[in-house]
């Protein structure tokens, strides 16, 4: 009998499965369940997109690109992020990659040696953690508080500073929590950064689903932060192409020129199908983006509102398409909350601190429904909320 | 209040409270609104999409050209009005192209709109000629596609 355990690498044993693999499986064995736990929108992948995937397979497009990806697509790529005032040269520094998570992969393994410590602040998309662990490099997790509206603040940056920090990994407009960062909370973290040598990864994976009045902000941007940022992209929220595993990483010449290697020995290349949808997405999907947004947009007034009337404190987020409401009024601790929910109203929501520890006493609510299915997961939990209280 | 419009389009059937909400203003003001909306005559009326072959399996549509000679001082307006005024008519279009008026005419048999067409509409003075087009089958009626259910294969959770 082989001992696999004495196989494994001892990075990879250390990591523990996602915490919501019993709700998976809970939820599977059951009927009439309402979900409001997805994590990608409902629209399909708009059908010119679809139609311009279509046709480049009827021409039989279907071989290697360039790693770095087809020169129209980081072309396309260069050009759309100039409306966030940025300027990539796409020959030197954009690669394609599978979706925004290989793009994170690469960056942290680009970057990192064991035991240099990452700065994550949490609650956040559940990879940054793992990846980094799987490195060896060590996590340290930046607790971020409902009452700074889940943002990165300079003091809370400081405290978790040590000799050894090398990244800070910022994912805004946030999931779970819908927080983003505008250009005054960034402009108040650079000079940190800068003083500390810091680099950035920057997953602004949501940076379109912005609701406020201004653009999205992204920090290389700013003055002296495009040479210590990689910014992480993709098209699976803007888009809704999220099984298309399409994403990009832009960032200095010296660092993306050691990218590719990795890119190179271990994907080849992004799916050239996928990238085709994706110069036109980039190209001709602006309405497309307005059209999704404003979706959302009502939805998320909509369910802001709704949480709040049935006594669960809800801030109204500013991005993404998540909300995040707070429910340790019920007693119950997220798990509990989403158990019993799933058990009792058969109604699937993600507990808070499967995003991190200081998620704790929230729960991960998406709206990429309609409304009145949105409607009806809500009468479920209003039900659900007064059963515990009587 | 384009945006009160759209989401109209997309349901009539929300609540005052419920647009309210996704506008994030008083259901009151949409009350107003939308009523200023009906006095305008912006909004003309409110009726259900239904799926015309599962509503009304045995009733028939058809799409009739008319070439029509615009009269003096009145245009194609004229005639357009004569026409509408039919209870046969759903609805009627002054069109650019090679004829004038699009006319979707509804009736309970194909006999019983070609006859309306031959007796109502080619009768008619400045009417100059007609091609009948029946439906045969409705794939998409007002933005809405009414074949291939769109099922959610989304999952339950994920991240």
């Amino acid at each position: 009998m082989i001992d696999y355990n004495s196989k494994l690498n001892k990075n990879i044993a250390s990591i523990q499965t996602s915490k919501i693999r019993k709700y998976f499986d809970l939820a599977a064995k059951m009927d009439n369940v309402i979900s409001l736990g997805v994590g990608e929108p409902d629209f399909l992948t708009p059908w010119h997109v679809r139609q311009a995937a279509i046709s480049a397979l009827e021409d039989g497009t279907t071989r290697y690109t360039d790693n770095l990806g087809l020169s129209r697509l980081r072309q396309a790529i260069s050009d759309y992020l100039k409306r966030f005032a940025l300027d990539y040269d796409p020959t030197t520094q954009i690669i394609a990659t599978v979706g925004g998570s290989e793009a994170v992969d690469l960056a942290l393994r680009t970057l990192l040696n064991e035991d240099d410590e990452v700065l994550i602040p949490e609650p956040c998309y559940v990879c940054y953690d793992p990846i980094t662990r799987l490195i060896g490099g060590k996590v340290v997790s930046i607790p971020l508080s409902k009452e700074n509206v889940f943002k990165l603040t300079p003091a809370a940056l400081k405290a978790k500073i040590t000799d050894r920090t090398k990244i800070l990994i910022l994912s805004y407009p946030n999931n779970p929590t819908g927080a983003i960062m505008e250009q005054d909370d960034l402009e108040a973290i650079v000079p940190i950064l800068i003083e500390n040598d810091i680099v950035v990864i920057s997953d602004e994976i949501y940076a379109e689903l912005n609701y406020t009045d201004k653009k999205h902000v992204s920090i290389a941007s700013l003055i002296g932060m495009k040479e210590r940022t990689i910014l992480v992209g993709g098209f699976s929220k803007t888009y809704s192409m999220t099984g298309w595993r399409l994403g990009y990483v832009c960032g200095p010449p010296p660092l993306i020129k050691e990218m590719i290697k990795i890119h190179q020995y271990t994907i080849m290349c992004a799916p050239t199908i996928s990238q085709i949808a994706g110069i036109e997405a980039l190209v001709n999907g602006d309405d497309d983006i307005k059209r999704v947004k404003d979706d959302f947009n009502h939805r998320r007034n909509y369910i802001t509102e709704a949480f709040n009337r049935i006594g669960l404190t809800c801030y109204h987020p500013q991005g993404a398409f998540y909300v995040f409401p707070c429910i340790k009024t019920t007693g119950l601790s997220s798990d509990e909350f989403c158990e019993r929910l799933l058990y009792e109203q058969h109604v699937a929501v993600v507990p808070g601190n499967a995003f991190g520890d200081s998620g704790e006493g929230h729960i991960r609510v998406s709206y990429c429904y309609s409304i009145k299915h949105i409607t009806e997961a809500l009468k479920r939990i209003e039900t659900f909320i007064n059963n515990i209280n009587n | 209040m384009d945006k009160l419009l759209a989401l109209l389009n997309e349901n009539a059937r929300y609540t005052n409270e419920e647009l309210g909400l996704m506008l994030d203003i008083d259901p009151i003001e949409v009350a107003k609104a939308i009523d200023e909306f009906e006095h305008q005559g912006v909004i003309c009326g409110y009726k259900p999409l239904y799926n015309w072959e599962l509503a009304y399996p045995n009733k028939v549509s058809a799409l009739i050209e008319l070439k029509v000679i615009p009269q003096a001082y009145a245009g194609f307006d004229a005639i357009a009005e004569k026409i509408m005024h039919f209870e046969e008519v759903e609805s009627i279009y002054l069109m650019s192209g090679s004829y004038d008026l699009a006319v979707q005419v509804v009736g309970k048999t194909f006999q019983e709109v070609a006859m309306f067409v031959a007796k109502r509409l080619s009768t008619l003075e400045p009417v100059q000629s007609t091609a009948t087009h029946f439906v045969l089958r409705r794939y998409k009626d007002m933005g809405v596609e009414l074949i291939n259910e769109v099922k959610d294969d989304r999952g339950t959770i994920s991240l």
